[in-house]
């Protein structure tokens, strides 16, 4: 199905551009279904809050919010909304590709089939493993470096809500005409106005061009906090772990997120007026695209991963109760992984007939980006090693990334042999691997983070019966999940096939969706932890502020930490600055508050990310006057903050000395 | 726990792997496959030799230095060892110079532009023997093959002699596709207006399956082919069946298969139109387009300037596939004849700036 152009008087075409009522999907029962089911649970969710008459709390407190700690749980509210979207696209596909066989199509046409897969991917990359990367490092570093915020508080909030828009185009999208079928990359020429002349390739352009500001701007925000923010002694080579992982994530994130912006911007331009830089005829190379998106794209791998490593060697390391074995090593290691990120991309297209040089070139630096991360696997063995190792969740999670990232490693190198990833390429095998990784590594390093730094967030544990449950169903799921896939692609089955001839295929793909079933019950058992510790948040308060014996500052402050973070900004001696002050008897200080100089919240963000959202509606639908009228309003709303000389505030020395004896009879009732 | 699953899961596999389950990639039947199998299994087996000590080691460590386990040395602050660096950063390094090795030698000899060497491991290419030659274009969702030595033509299905090279020209007509026949060899990306080549060869004869392995549109699942390897006298059989064939694959009867189609049977053509094949490579099968080739002539020389302007309009090829848009009817420059460097010296010093083509 594609839209066919309407037959429609100029007058409406020039109000409503594309859109009609036959663009809303009233004849798919399944889209039909997930609209309604979704309308109320959104009407559900809006009543309770308006009876709870949480709206202006919601708004004051949270959406304007420009405290970097608030802005990171967004984030992670986020991530963990998009992971149930995008877990639902997964298990569609799994249940489709089990019944498609033979005389049976499954359930799926192929046309709904291909947004399917592709808004997986859309969602799974950018709106969620993003969010929860974006969200750990924008809680955690502030804290950890001793900084009272991020360097541009505001830009924060204004970067949440643009990744948040980007969100929103999506999912309009499955009510509202139709997603790419392109697959998450969008390859031309099938991506080209020719041949996807729908609004699917426009939705999945607009709405990552508008997340891709915010993730641009959330990079080069937390770049500037690391440089210039850190406490006074925090050299760069006493800054903890993750917060250096965070510092090469964004130097990457700065350098790659600028060329996803442009050549998206160049298949626009081929789309909308008619350029040909992608395009078969008029000297248009679409294997430019390809290399150009993967400039941004494999980089873009690491900017996932990068920070998960970080999150695993402090959980390694706090729950080893030991110091991280060969940190410098491990400080090279992550920096030779962003450098070389950036001489691997063409590993993802040897197929496209490179030269045999060219193409060892590319398949020899991606094995030695493994030499890196092979030391980093042994950093944290030997940070096990003579240790007293406590297997609390984040330690069980970290246990299970140990040992499903080495099989995800080891078959990522085999796929850069270039004559190996001949057979292997675009094949389900392909598809086990980046899972093998993602998952082993992005999704079970968030999980570890989330259930690390909960207690510093709420100021109770998180429960340690449905963590464990989560785990072990993520953990054995993805077994059944993947490894057949592995196996399918080793009989030559390839990705993205909505239907299959040869019954002997079928096992395999019922084993997997019955993996896809058990990850659900993982990330159900996920949500009921956090409903069962917000339940038992009395019996699993913490009131120390350092729950698992931490090392690094974050641990200094209460949980949850002031609004101010440090009362007084730290004064950094040692590696592991916590440990090291808890090791020499360190005492709060009691007396001398003063002034603390913070910046106000603002309604400018989330504005300003609702005019872009509107903006991309309107490109997307070809409104040309709404989109004309959204993008001065945009501008001027812009430059209309500018203006805004409310930007900051004092939090007055007694109100700090009230909050700061606080807690100082909070510890020393702990202490008695 | 979770070390133990994941081995059991693998050994659970690994048979599974081994005997049927028909894994086509690991029991390839073509010799270029067949060494690409050989590195799989090599690069596997090279990087156990860490990957297997690591996930010991893990389990090990794990349990043996357990918090409850207090009989475990324990100390807190070591966190450096000059050899234990030098250990784990030289261990994968000397993995990866083996493999790296490995990698640049059969990069090169398995290059699918590269001529093969051999039949098999056992023998080698007698010199007497002629290649295969056969054109391949991908279609909105079907395969079409041409045997330009035979004049003929087939759709979705693929035949050819065994131990006999096939020499593969690839090109497709709308999207990106990749040719892949994974018991012949590996596959390579089919793209519109740019040829690639495929250097393979079948050792043993069957019936083989043969895909678009690159997602090109709503038909790409069954975009799937027959791959027929024969014996001599077979293959010959075969070719004398289709040309005894009266349907003919002339321009028009391309420009109608083109049209996009799903689960197209096999169809063969006795005869077809000369150069048909390479009309396609260079977007101009429809007679009012100008060759790609041709224009890039024309630029190669330096371009036509502003005068050039009514030949690029000529170029449209994506553009007439929308619905409600008819070809171009105007006439204009079609080909250029070659002209000697002798007559281009003269026309270029005589000729004023901007001239008019003619």
């Amino acid at each position: 199905m594609t839209i066919e152009p309407t037959e429609r008087s100029p007058l409406m075409q020039a109000i409503f551009g594309r859109l009609s009522w036959d663009v809303i999907p009233f004849h798919e029962p399944i889209l039909l279904a997930t609209f309604v089911g979704a309308a109320l649970l959104g009407v559900f969710v809006l009543v309770q809050i308006t009876r709870a008459k949480a709206w202006g709390w919601l708004w004051r407190d949270w959406f304007c919010t420009i405290d970097h700690k608030k802005i990171g749980v967004m984030y992670m509210v986020l991530g963990i909304v998009m992971l149930i979207r995008g877990f639902a696209d997964a298990i569609m596909m799994r249940l489709h590709q089990a019944l498609a066989f033979g005389d049976s199509m499954g359930y799926l046409p192929p046309h709904h089939y291909d947004q399917i897969f592709t808004a997986h991917g859309v969602i799974m990359i950018f709106f969620v493993a993003m969010p929860f990367v974006t969200g750990l490092m924008n809680y955690v570093v502030p804290l950890q470096i001793g900084a009272r915020d991020v360097a541009f508080p505001f830009l924060n909030n204004f970067s949440f809500w643009m990744t948040a828009a980007g969100a929103a185009l999506v999912m309009v999208s499955l009510f509202v005409g139709e997603f790419s079928t392109t697959g998450w990359l969008a390859y031309p020429p099938l991506s080209g106005i020719a041949y996807s002349p729908g609004v699917g390739v426009d939705y999945y352009i607009w709405s990552l061009q508008i997340a891709g500001v915010g993730t641009l701007l959330s990079g080069v925000n937390l770049l500037a906090t690391i440089i210039k923010m850190r406490a006074p002694g925090m050299t760069l080579m006493k800054m903890p772990i993750f917060t250096w992982t965070a510092l090469c994530t964004n130097v990457l994130i700065v350098a790659a997120f600028p060329v996803l912006t442009g050549v998206l911007g160049l298949l626009s331009l081929d789309r909308y007026v008619g350029t040909h830089f992608f395009t078969n005829d008029f000297g248009g190379n679409a294997m430019m695209y390809v290399n150009l998106i993967w400039i941004w794209g494999h980089p873009e791998v690491y900017i996932l991963i990068l920070p998960l490593f970080g999150v695993f060697s402090e959980v390694v390391s706090t729950f080893s109760g030991k110091r991280l074995f060969g940190y410098a090593s491990m400080v090279y290691a992550t920096v030779v992984i962003t450098i070389l990120s950036y001489l691997v991309w063409l590993h993802h297209f040897f197929t496209m007939g490179s030269g045999a040089s060219v193409n060892s070139f590319f398949g020899i630096t991606t094995m030695i980006i493994s030499i890196p991360t092979g030391a980093k696997m042994f950093n944290w063995l030997f940070t096990m090693y003579r240790g007293r190792i406590r297997f609390e969740v984040p330690m069980l999670w970290t246990m299970g990334f140990m040992f499903t990232f080495v099989i995800g490693g080891m078959t990522g190198v085999l796929l850069a042999v270039p004559p190996a990833d001949f057979v292997l390429h675009n094949s389900l095998f392909l598809i086990a691997h980046f899972h093998n990784v993602i998952i082993g590594g992005v999704i079970f390093g968030v999980f570890a983070g989330i259930n690390y730094w909960f207690p510093k967030v709420a100021g109770f544990k998180l429960d340690d019966f449905w963590g464990r449950v989560s785990f072990w169903f993520w953990q054995i799921g993805f077994l059944f999940a993947f490894m057949p896939l592995y196996v399918l692609g080793l009989m030559g089955v390839t990705r993205r096939v909505s239907h299959f001839e040869d019954m002997s295929l079928q096992p395999f793909f019922v084993v997997a969706a019955f993996g896809a079933v058990l990850i659900g019950f993982g990330i159900l058992a996920f949500l009921i932890q956090l409903y069962v510790s917000f339940k038992r948040r009395e019996a699993l308060r913490d009131d120390s502020g350092d729950p698992w014996g931490g090392r690094t500052l974050e641990w200094s402050t209460s949980s949850p930490p002031p609004a101010y973070n440090f009362a007084f900004t730290p004064r950094v001696h040692e590696l592991d600055s916590w440990h090291d002050m808890k090791a020499r008897g360190y005492e709060r200080p009691r007396d001398g508050y003063v002034d603390i100089h913070m910046p106000s919240n603002t309604s400018a963000g989330i504005i300003l990310a609702g005019i872009s959202a509107v903006l991309g509606f309107a490109l997307i639908w070809h409104i040309w006057w709404l989109a004309g009228l959204s993008f001065v309003a945009l501008i001027g709303t812009a430059i209309g903050h500018t203006f805004n000389y409310d930007r900051d505030f004092h939090i007055h020395a007694n109100e700090v000395t009230d909050i700061e004896d606080t807690r100082t009879r909070q510890l020393s009732a702990l202490r008695s | 726990m979770a070390a133990r699953l994941t081995r059991c899961l693998l050994l659970l596999l690994l048979p599974a792997l081994l005997t049927g389950c028909n894994a086509v990639v690991m029991a390839p039947s073509g010799d270029i496959a067949v060494q690409q199998r050989d590195l799989i299994v090599i690069s596997t087996v090279l990087m156990l030799l860490i990957v297997v000590p690591v996930m010991v080691m893990t389990g090990v460590f794990a349990w043996r230095y357990r918090a409850s386990n207090t009989k475990a040395k324990h100390t807190p602050d070591w966190h450096h060892s000059t050899q234990l660096e030098l250990l784990i950063w030289a261990a994968p390094l000397l993995i990866v110079i083996a493999l790296g090795a490995v990698t640049w030698i059969a990069t090169h000899t398995l290059d699918p532009f590269r001529k093969l060497g051999r039949i098999d491991a056992m023998r080698p290419l007698p010199a007497d023997i002629k290649p295969l030659k056969v054109q391949v274009v991908a279609l909105d969702w079907k395969w079409l093959f041409f045997y330009p030595d035979y004049g003929i033509a087939s759709v979705n299905e693929l035949a050819a002699p065994v131990d006999v090279p096939i020499e593969f020209e690839i090109t497709s007509s709308t999207v990106m596709n990749s040719f892949f026949i994974p018991a012949l060899a590996g596959q390579i990306y089919a793209m519109p207006g740019m040829q690639t080549k495929l250097h393979a060869i079948i050792n043993k004869a069957g019936d083989y399956e043969g895909f678009s392995a690159n997602y090109s549109g709503a038909g790409f699942s069954h975009m799937r082919f027959r791959f027929a390897a024969l014996d001599g006298a077979g293959f010959d059989r075969w070719v004398a069946d289709v040309r005894a064939k009266p349907e003919a694959l002339t321009r028009e009867a391309y420009q109608a298969l083109e049209k996009p189609s799903e689960r197209e049977p096999v169809r063969h053509y006795g005869s077809t139109m000369a150069g048909l094949y390479d009309a396609i490579l260079n977007l101009c099968v429809e007679p009012t387009k100008m060759c790609m080739r041709d224009m890039m002539r024309i630029d190669a020389k330096g371009g036509l300037g502003l005068n050039n302007v009514y030949n690029v309009a000529r170029l449209t090829y994506d553009q007439p596939r929308q619905p409600g848009r008819g070809a171009y009817e105007d006439s204009y420059v079609l080909a250029l004849c070659q002209i000697s460097p002798d007559q281009l010296q003269a026309t270029r010093s005589d000729a004023p700036r901007y001239s008019p083509l003619r």
